[in-house]
């Protein structure tokens, strides 16, 4: 592995570092509030409120969760920007480029459901603002254009798990936020420091 | 042309103890590929429940006489308004025609406002302000053989269409 040389190594090298950072963070306080939350349409909120007011410590942790999230999603596009600007997406880190790009459009995917498990008003209708828009995309969705999917077979409705808001919604979010793209996130990551390693360590201003 | 009858020498020479490594290496990773495919192939049916346990897209909504003339009715949990006129009733989608949030009457102004966007409706769900594409859909309504009214939302009709009572 070679280091960029000293002299050549700038803050904005650590935003990479510090999405990770957060990303860990958020991965070690995720289980403990699953330890409190329910995902039942029923119960969601009521555990939320419960969580925030009187599990000990449940506030502080839930915040530092929700916290790491938002600055994460800050950190990865800046990131992202840093790579940009200094031109250390080209040869040989194209790949690496393109298993960035996955990794962003996975962490919005994980601000976007973490949204939606409190199940309060905001994101019952962020939900259904999401879901709307998955149904109007093109090709995938049964209203966008070029659609070939009807009503019950398109995007939308695996996402939902039916042509409604409900129950089984809140379980696909919960497994998707917990599960699913935590799991492809951590596999896409490792691949990420791989090509790192492979290319001859942290990319330095060409 | 000493080359070209040594290179068909090679191909020939292939030994039975190549060809069955050579089958196997590829018939292990057609196992593999063909099991990973339909695990995939599962995975994807898999997310697409058979049933779903959702309320009926037909569904009846009283007598003509439980409504008064010029109210609109917010059915919140169908998400369908029922607005009576003098001549009758129509059913509009409680449904934005934007991005999907339900509008609110409001009863000052004679509209229906959408909380998320900003898009208006009039009373008669034709859009005219924000940013939805189209008017709020009319659903079919018909009168049940017992004298109540049903609402069909699974069946769109035009923007004149009016139960006339």
């Amino acid at each position: 592995m070679k280091w960029v040389p000293l002299g050549l190594v700038r803050y904005t090298f650590c935003l990479g570092g510090l999405s990770v950072f957060f990303f860990l963070l958020c991965i070690l306080t995720g289980p403990f509030l699953m330890m409190y939350y329910i995902p039942s349409v029923d119960r969601a909120w009521a555990d939320v409120q419960d969580l925030s007011n009187v599990v000990p410590f449940g506030r502080f942790l839930r915040n530092l969760h929700r916290w790491s999230g938002t600055l994460m999603v800050i950190c990865v596009p800046v990131h992202m920007l840093r790579v940009f600007l200094q031109g250390a997406y080209k040869p040989p880190r194209q790949l690496n480029w393109l298993v960035g790009v996955t990794l962003l459009l996975l962490t919005y995917l994980m601000a976007f459901t973490g949204y939606l498990l409190p199940w309060d008003n905001e994101a019952y209708w962020a939900a259904t603002v999401g879901m709307t828009m998955g149904e109007n995309s093109p090709i995938v969705g049964s209203k966008g254009p070029f659609s070939i999917l009807s009503q019950d077979k398109d995007i939308a409705y695996i996402l939902r798990g039916g042509t409604m808001l409900g129950q089984p919604s809140l379980t696909r979010f919960f497994f998707a936020h917990c599960v699913a793209i935590p799991g492809a996130m951590a596999g896409l990551m490792g691949l990420h420091f791989f090509n790192i390693h492979k290319a001859g360590g942290m990319s330095g201003p060409l | 042309m000493g080359e070209t009858v040594a290179k068909a020498e090679k191909v020939v020479k292939t030994t039975r103890r190549e060809a069955l490594r050579k089958g196997l290496f590829w018939g292990c990773w057609g196992i593999f590929i063909g099991f990973a495919g339909m695990l995939g192939i599962s995975i994807v049916r898999y997310a697409y429940p058979r049933i779903v346990w959702e309320p009926s897209s037909t569904f009846k909504i009283g007598k003509p006489d439980d409504y008064a003339v010029g109210s609109v009715t917010v059915m919140g949990d169908r998400r369908v308004f029922l607005i009576r006129t003098e001549g009758g009733f129509y059913a509009l989608s409680a449904i934005c025609t934007h991005l999907g949030c339900q509008p609110i009457w409001e009863q000052d102004n004679q509209v229906f406002m959408c909380p998320c966007h900003g898009g208006k409706f009039y009373k008669d769900g034709i859009n005219f302000a924000g940013p939805p594409p189209r008017p709020l859909p009319r659903f079919l309504m018909t009168f049940a053989p017992d004298g109540r009214m049903m609402v069909d939302k699974a069946k769109e009709v035009g923007l004149d269409f009016i139960l006339k009572v």
